[in-house]
C-alpha cells in the first residue's frame, strides 16, 4: 500500500492572503458600484419620459448631500477602476511590435490613462458649456 | 576577509504524512553570508541541523525550475531570493500553494505534468521539409511572437499564484496555457487546430479572470496572462468565424 498522503491547503481568505489579491477584489468590486451608478441613470431616463416635473425632481433628489456624498464615492472608485482596467490592459492585448520589439506595457496603459484623461475633461468642459 | 557570519531564523512548513495530519512549522536557526540563498539556507539545515527536511533543488541558476516556493507568502525561485533580503526579520518557507503537498515543500506536480503532455507541446510541422529542402525560415517579427512564451522553465509559480487554478484545478493553468501559445504563435506550427479544442473549453482559457498575478510572479518575464488573454480573443474570433468559414470541430 503506497504510504503516500498529499495533503490539499484551504482556500478559505485566500484574497487576503496578498496584497495583489485584495487589489484584485477591489477592482472586481467596483463593477458593482459601476451598475449602481447605472441604476441611477436608468431612473434619471425613467423619470424624464415621465414628464418635466418629474424629471427636476430627480435633479433635485441629486442635489442632496447624501447623493452629493454618494457621488464622490462614485469618482474615487471609478478611478480606480479605470486605473486598474488600463493597468492590466497590456497583459490582455495582441503583442505590438512597432520595430520588431514588444512595446512596453508602461507606455501602453500610459496612453489608455491619458486616453480617459482626455476624455472625461472633454465631457467636463462640453457639460459645463451646455449648462451655461 | 570573511564576513562575520550573522544568524537568521527560517521558518519552514514541515509535513510528514507518517506523522502529522496537517503541516506544521518548524524554526531553524541558520548561520548565514550576504551571498546566501534562500535555497542555501534550506541545504544548511539538512547538511547541519536537520536532515530529514526534503525539498526539490537542481541547477541553483534559475533555468530548471525545482525550486519554486512560497517565500514569506510570495511564489518565488529560492535559488534567486536572498537571506538577507529578510534580515534581521526570520523567513517563512512553505511549499507552493494550490498544489498538493506530497512531503515538506515538495508538492505533486502530477496534474502540471497531465496537462504539459495534453497540449502537443512540440511543433508539428505546417509543411514537412526534407532535409535537403533546408531550415524553416522566419522573420524576426515571427519570432518575437512566440519568444518570450518560449522562456518557460515549469517553474508552477504562475499556478501558485493563480487563485482560480487553487480554487479549481480543473482550470489549464497559466503555465500551460503560455507554452500552448508558444507554439499556437510558431509560424512554423500547424497543430492549432487541435490545440484550441482545448483553449476553447471552461477549463482552457475562460477561467482566467485577469487576475495577472501569474505574469507578476513569473521569473523568466513570459507574461502568461499575455498568452491567455490573447487566446480569448482568439477563441472568440473561432467562435463567430466557424459561421463563416466552418472547419476543424468547428462545424
Amino acid at each position: 500500500m503506497s504510504a503516500r498522503r498529499p495533503y490539499v491547503r484551504s482556500m478559505d481568505g485566500w484574497w487576503r492572503r496578498d496584497p495583489f489579491f485584495v487589489g484584485y477584489m477591489a477592482r472586481e468590486a467596483t463593477a458593482v458600484l459601476v451598475v449602481a451608478y447605472a441604476v441611477v441613470l436608468l431612473i434619471g431616463l425613467i423619470r424624464l419620459s415621465q414628464g418635466q416635473a418629474a424629471y427636476e425632481g430627480w435633479l433635485y433628489a441629486l442635489r442632496s448631500p447624501l447623493a452629493i456624498g454618494f457621488h464622490i464615492v462614485l469618482l474615487a472608485v471609478f478611478m480606480y477602476h479605470t486605473w486598474s482596467w488600463f493597468r492590466i490592459m497590456p497583459k490582455t492585448m495582441p503583442l505590438i511590435l512597432p520595430d520588431g520589439r514588444r512595446l512596453s506595457p508602461a507606455l501602453i496603459t500610459g496612453a489608455g490613462l491619458t486616453a480617459a484623461a482626455i476624455v472625461c475633461a472633454s465631457l467636463v468642459v462640453a457639460a459645463m458649456k451646455v449648462a451655461a | 576577509m570573511a564576513e562575520p557570519a550573522r544568524t537568521i531564523e527560517i521558518e519552514v512548513l514541515r509535513y510528514r504524512p507518517e506523522q502529522e495530519s496537517e503541516p506544521v512549522l518548524q524554526s531553524y536557526a541558520v548561520p548565514f553570508t550576504d551571498d546566501m540563498s534562500v535555497l542555501q539556507g534550506l541545504q544548511y539545515i539538512k547538511d547541519y541541523l536537520d536532515g530529514t527536511l526534503s525539498f526539490r533543488w537542481s541547477c541553483r541558476m534559475a533555468i530548471c525550475g525545482s525550486c519554486g516556493m512560497m517565500i514569506e507568502g510570495v511564489p518565488k525561485l529560492s535559488c534567486q531570493t536572498f537571506l538577507r533580503e529578510f534580515y534581521p526579520g526570520k523567513v517563512r518557507v512553505e511549499a507552493l500553494s494550490h498544489f498538493p503537498i506530497e512531503r515538506d515543500l515538495v508538492i505533486d506536480a502530477s496534474d502540471f505534468i497531465g496537462k504539459l503532455e495534453s497540449i502537443t507541446p512540440y511543433i508539428v510541422p505546417k509543411e514537412p521539409r526534407t532535409l535537403d529542402q533546408g531550415e524553416y525560415l522566419q522573420t524576426p517579427a515571427q519570432l518575437e511572437q512566440f519568444l518570450q512564451f518560449s522562456g518557460c522553465i515549469n517553474c508552477m509559480l504562475c499556478y501558485a499564484a493563480c487563485p482560480q487554478y487553487g480554487l479549481d484545478s480543473k482550470f489549464t493553468g497559466p503555465g500551460i496555457l503560455a507554452l500552448l501559445h508558444r507554439y499556437n504563435a510558431d509560424s512554423r506550427d500547424g497543430a492549432r487546430d487541435k490545440r484550441m479544442d482545448l483553449v476553447h473549453t471552461e477549463e482552457g482559457v475562460w477561467s482566467c479572470t485577469a487576475v495577472g498575478y501569474c505574469s507578476e510572479v513569473c521569473p523568466k518575464g513570459v507574461d502568461p496572462a499575455n498568452a491567455v488573454n490573447q487566446n480569448k480573443t482568439a477563441s472568440a474570433m473561432d467562435f463567430f468565424l466557424r459561421f463563416v468559414a466552418p472547419k476543424g470541430s468547428a462545424k
